[in-house]
């Protein structure tokens, strides 16, 4: 039987009590961190566990994406062909069947479509990112929000992939965006993260004892929440006038998508009059004529909202993660 | 050696066992706030310390909460109440190759599982070629593990966990996995590590084990801890509660057997528990004629002649001790209660003891010790004292039956059982006597006092 020791382990034979691991120092004497296990949970405390495991997060993230397309032709081109085709779909439904006479619709429909992507990807696959990890879950220690985080790390990566294919697009169409506000594609990406974070989280500990908020999610986010940011249709020349009769414009921007949603199409679609493409060409008020302050203040109550939101979630979620294990 | 590694401070954990489980919205409606459930408590107010580097056992039945304390510690359930805190990179290793993903290859499960159990790139790095050596794996680590054979997969998840040095290793039953070369090569491991000094907490069904690699065990029985201390007392403490629970089983098996009994074609009021259990009630062992099966040489006498039969069957351990068990070497008294239907003459009784496994260890008879029986009519007892048991840990089942000229006339299976607690640290079946002695070193003799003769 060749047994072999590792080359630094000293021989093997001596009863000594404790022997110098190479460089590392004795066991007895190395640093340690401590951990308890109890019944409470300290968010501040979690959040500690998940940075330290960011490494473990990349590595999800990259098992994921690589999970997610190892046996198909395509692969990681899917990530790019899906969006594609929804944005080939939209710009014939709308820039051409409904006439909506916005030159280069295309643009601004991806301007909405990238940041939506990311959010509606990040939380779905993020909801019932326990469940499908059962098997880890039960058997494996590790801050179990780091899988939750992973599912929208994963979705950040492929809006980074369709953010590319959107640059492209940009130069074939030579179409400028607001080069003086690109910072503003970080402020909004930000609150967007956090709350595609916090409401992730959430998700996938309520569906650890709800199975039907994936299905819930899946319906509402896809079919309701989409549909209420103005990403297909124009919040300026499409419900902003309805929304102001009835004094409910305020109700539009309690959705926390929608400015930021704006605010991408503010960047990247950058005209806020536009001359249509229809008969007699009238001018389309496509975006408000807000100061950039405006983004930004917008943004900034998104974030405070998102990260109030975060912090919830990561209390219910340190709540119900105690007895995952058992649930599933 | 004075810092604890491992402290489990008044752990209880209680599931709720719901009758029906309501995972659905609809349902939970429906059902809210009254779903029936009862409570149980896997552990409770389980308190110990694990000093560092030191190896602790926990012992205990199916269901005693051995697995919910090792997820405690690791953190995969949170208790209900208490607390444990653990000083230390902790690998759990509760299931093999639990955190791989079926897509990847060998060496990119090796980094994840080793940055899931909290180990750096940097860590794993200088580590695999080890990890990849101890799995015997060679050009398959970069085969997608999907392919690999179960004792190729195991492998690697043993050595995942036992190569990235944590300094808190926590082992559920996992050391029986691969064959018998690669066992004992984990467990070459094992020791290294206690060499190492780290600390190891593990769960094992086999006291064997416990007695040989533990520094100290702990009991665990119905989810309370009853007792920790070194692995002989533990071991003890242990086997005390299997025989507990084990009347309860030999009670109702007994009960079953009886009420079958009268189907039994040829064996009408003989009693026989099969101790394995699972088919104590099956009719196809009762009509199988057990005295033909354990004692292939005995016939058994027709049904109208067989005038003893047993009326009670005991293990008498030697008196005064107090104690439940034998210790290796002890003596035993097996005595046999009968009743004779008429004067009979000749008469043989059986005995026959048998491993836990059934594996036959001793089988004697009166004949052949050399004694003749001839019985009046009436209540008798009948003894056979075994003078010294060397036996070393376990359950063992003394058989005995009694035979006259027409063939066998009761058999009893078992009669009665005892059990062996070894207080020392050797192993096996057979307590042998054992001395050890350096007799020669570098050449020269060395003598009873230890001094080299020159």
């Amino acid at each position: 039987m060749a047994l072999e020791a590792p080359a630094q382990q000293p021989d093997a034979g001596q009863a000594g009590v404790t022997s110098v691991i190479d460089g590392r120092g004795s066991i007895a004497t190395r640093p340690k961190t401590t951990r308890v296990v109890s019944s409470e949970t300290r968010v501040l405390a979690r959040l500690r566990e998940i940075v330290r495991s960011q490494e473990l997060l990349i590595y999800l993230i990259r098992t994921e994406i690589k999970v997610k397309y190892k046996n198909s032709f395509l692969g990681l081109l899917w990530s790019m062909i899906s969006p594609a085709m929804t944005l080939a779909v939209y710009t014939v439904v709308f820039g051409y069947f409904l006439h909506n006479g916005m030159p280069n619709f295309v643009i601004y429909l991806f301007a909405g479509i990238l940041l939506w992507n990311f959010f509606s990807t990040g939380i779905l696959t993020a909801t019932g990112v326990i469940v499908n990890n059962s098997g880890l879950v039960k058997k494996v220690s590790f801050p179990r929000e780091i899988l939750a985080l992973a599912a929208v790390g994963s979705a950040g990566v492929f809006f980074f992939f369709q953010a590319c294919v959107m640059v492209l697009l940009m130069a074939v169409l030579h179409w400028a965006p607001a080069w003086s506000l690109l910072y503003l594609v970080l402020v909004a990406m930000v609150p967007t993260l956090v709350l595609a974070c916090a409401l992730g989280i959430l998700l996938a500990s309520v569906n650890v004892y709800m199975r039907d908020t994936q299905h819930l999610v899946t319906v509402l986010v896809g079919a309701a929440w989409f549909w209420a940011c103005p990403i297909v249709y124009s919040f300026q020349t499409t419900v902003a006038i309805h929304l102001k009769v009835h004094h409910v414009t305020w109700l539009y921007f309690m959705n926390p998508m929608t400015i930021l949603v704006m605010t991408f199409q503010r960047v990247l679609y950058a005209r806020l009059t536009v001359i249509s493409k229809n008969a007699p060409h009238p001018i389309l008020h496509v975006l408000p004529h807000w100061s950039t302050i405006t983004y930004v203040w917008g943004d900034g109550v998104v974030l405070a909202f998102a990260l109030i939101l975060f912090y919830v979630a990561m209390v219910v979620f340190g709540r119900l993660a105690g007895n995952f294990a058992e649930e599933l | 050696m004075s810092t604890t590694a491992i402290d489990v401070r008044s752990v209880s954990k209680r599931f709720r066992l719901y009758h029906e489980k309501y995972a659905s919205l609809k349902e939970k409606m429906i059902h809210a706030g009254r779903v029936p459930h009862e409570d149980l408590w896997a552990l409770r107010d389980v308190s110990f310390d694990v000093p560092e580097g030191q190896t602790v056992g926990i012992l205990g039945r199916n269901g005693s909460g051995k697995s919910t304390l090792l997820k405690c510690a690791c953190g995969i359930l949170q208790p209900t109440s208490g607390q444990v805190v653990v000083r230390g990179k902790l690998a759990g290793l509760l299931e093999l190759g639990a955190g791989f993903q079926q897509e990847l290859s060998g060496r990119e499960n090796v980094y994840l599982n080793g940055s899931m159990l909290g180990f750096s790139k940097r860590d794993v790095d200088r580590m695999f070629d080890d990890i990849v050596d101890f799995a015997e794996l060679g050009q398959f680590i970069d085969n997608q593990v999907k392919y690999y054979s179960s004792g190729m997969y195991v492998r690697l998840g043993f050595a995942v966990a036992v190569n990235v040095d944590p300094d808190v290793l926590v082992i559920d039953e996992v050391l029986a996995v691969g064959d018998e070369r690669f066992q004992r090569k984990c467990m070459e491991r094992v020791k290294q590590f206690q060499r190492e000094g780290r600390t190891i907490l593990f769960v094992s069904h086999s006291p064997d084990l416990v007695r040989s690699i533990c520094d100290r065990a702990v009991v665990l029985s119905y989810g309370e801890m009853v007792g920790v201390g070194p692995p002989g007392e533990a071991i003890r403490l242990f086997r005390e509660r299997l025989l507990e629970a084990g009347d309860d089983l030999a009670a109702s098996e007994a009960a079953a057997a009886l009420d079958v009994a009268p189907e039994g074609p040829s064996y009408e009021g003989l009693v026989f528990a099969d101790p394995k259990g699972g088919d104590a009630a099956g009719g196809g062992d009762a009509s199988e004629d057990p005295a033909a099966r354990k004692v292939s040489s005995l016939r058994h006498a027709p049904q109208e002649s067989r005038p003893v039969r047993f009326t009670d069957v005991s293990c008498v351990l030697p008196a005064g001790s107090g104690r439940r068990y034998l210790l290796p070497g002890e003596a035993v008294t097996v005595r046999a209660s009968f009743d004779s239907a008429r004067a009979v003459t000749g008469v043989v009784f059986h005995l026959e003891v048998r491993g836990d496994d059934g594996t036959g260890l001793f089988r004697t008879d009166s004949d052949i010790l050399g004694l003749r029986c001839d019985l009046q009519a009436g209540p008798g007892t009948f003894e056979f004292h075994l003078e010294s048991v060397p036996l070393l840990d376990g359950a063992y089942d003394v058989n005995v039956g009694v035979e006259t000229a027409q063939g066998l006339s009761d058999w009893r299976e078992p009669g009665c059982k005892f059990e062996v607690m070894n207080p020392g640290r050797s192993t096996g079946v057979v307590a042998v006597p054992v001395r050890g002695a350096l007799v020669a070193s570098g050449g020269y003799a060395v003598t009873a006092d230890g001094s080299v003769a020159s």
